[in-house]
């Protein structure tokens, strides 16, 4: 067994805010540990790559225990967003980028982003609904592939 | 704690190669500290990294991440990837004889 991660491979399965940051960050901090990283986007995690998307992902403010909330006050139209808009707020306090540039960001530190196939047919997503950072829409196969050898992460 | 000898100068390194007293850095240091963590020749543009961490430590106290690199050493975060493969923000410290940057970001 090496004693050094060399490349980690994570699969982004969820849509929300909680669900999306995780794995970014996770992605970046490999890359600038000089560790080879790749993020597989998957289900809703598509919505991290979408270009009508990703400018809007939001908080999960329903059936989310760990906000620490009620349920039917979680529900009430608009609170996601306020929750939403106050997590950012501190974020961007913290110098953690919003989720646009993150993507960028985690493009140019040289990770690879990948869609998942059977995802992107189910939702009827194509290329060119996805943010050109995205380098493919690949195969599960395909993404075993490019995990060999590597750590991989579900998240 | 190790001693590495950089420029013909004895330095005590932790076990990941930072110094552990900044103050004993010297440019000349430089080269040999890139040299034996993978990168072969020092340009200008790594110059401009180098320093740019070495001052932000003097002022700050803290080297930077690569994100606030990538915003304020005049380096693009996809430049900065390729001048230290291995980690711009960390390979950068090294290099400049400063402690490990400590963001997550």
């Amino acid at each position: 067994m090496p004693d050094q991660i060399e490349k980690v491979s994570i699969i982004v399965s969820k849509g929300s805010l909680e669900g999306i940051y995780p794995a970014l960050i996770m992605a970046n901090g490999a890359r600038a540990e000089g560790i080879e990283a790749n993020l597989f986007f998957t289900f809703f995690g598509l919505d991290a790559i979408h270009k009508k998307r990703f400018e809007h992902i939001k908080v999960a403010t329903v059936g989310n225990p760990g906000l620490h909330f009620a349920t039917l006050a979680g529900g009430l139209p608009g609170v996601s967003s306020v929750m939403t808009h106050l997590m950012e707020k501190k974020m961007e306090k913290l110098d953690i980028p919003p989720i646009p540039e993150f993507i960028e960001m985690i493009s140019d530190t040289g990770a690879g982003l990948y869609a998942c196939k059977a995802s992107c047919d189910l939702f009827e997503i194509t290329k060119d609904d996805l943010v050109d950072q995205v380098k493919d829409i690949i195969t599960v196969g395909d993404f075993y592939q490019l995990a060999a050898g590597g750590q991989i992460l579900f998240t | 704690m190790t001693v590495a000898t950089y420029a013909g100068k004895e330095v005590t390194v932790n076990s990941e190669g930072f110094f552990e007293d900044p103050s004993v850095w010297d440019e000349e240091m430089a080269p040999e500290i890139a040299n034996s963590f993978g990168v072969p020749e020092l340009s200008e543009r790594h110059w401009q990294v180098i320093k740019f961490m070495r001052h932000e430590y003097e002022t700050k106290g803290e080297g930077p991440s690569v994100r606030a690199l990538g915003k304020s050493s005049g380096v693009s975060i996809k430049e900065l990837y390729e001048l230290f493969p291995k980690g711009p923000a960390k390979l950068a410290a090294k290099i400049a004889g400063i402690p490990k940057p400590h963001g997550c970001i």
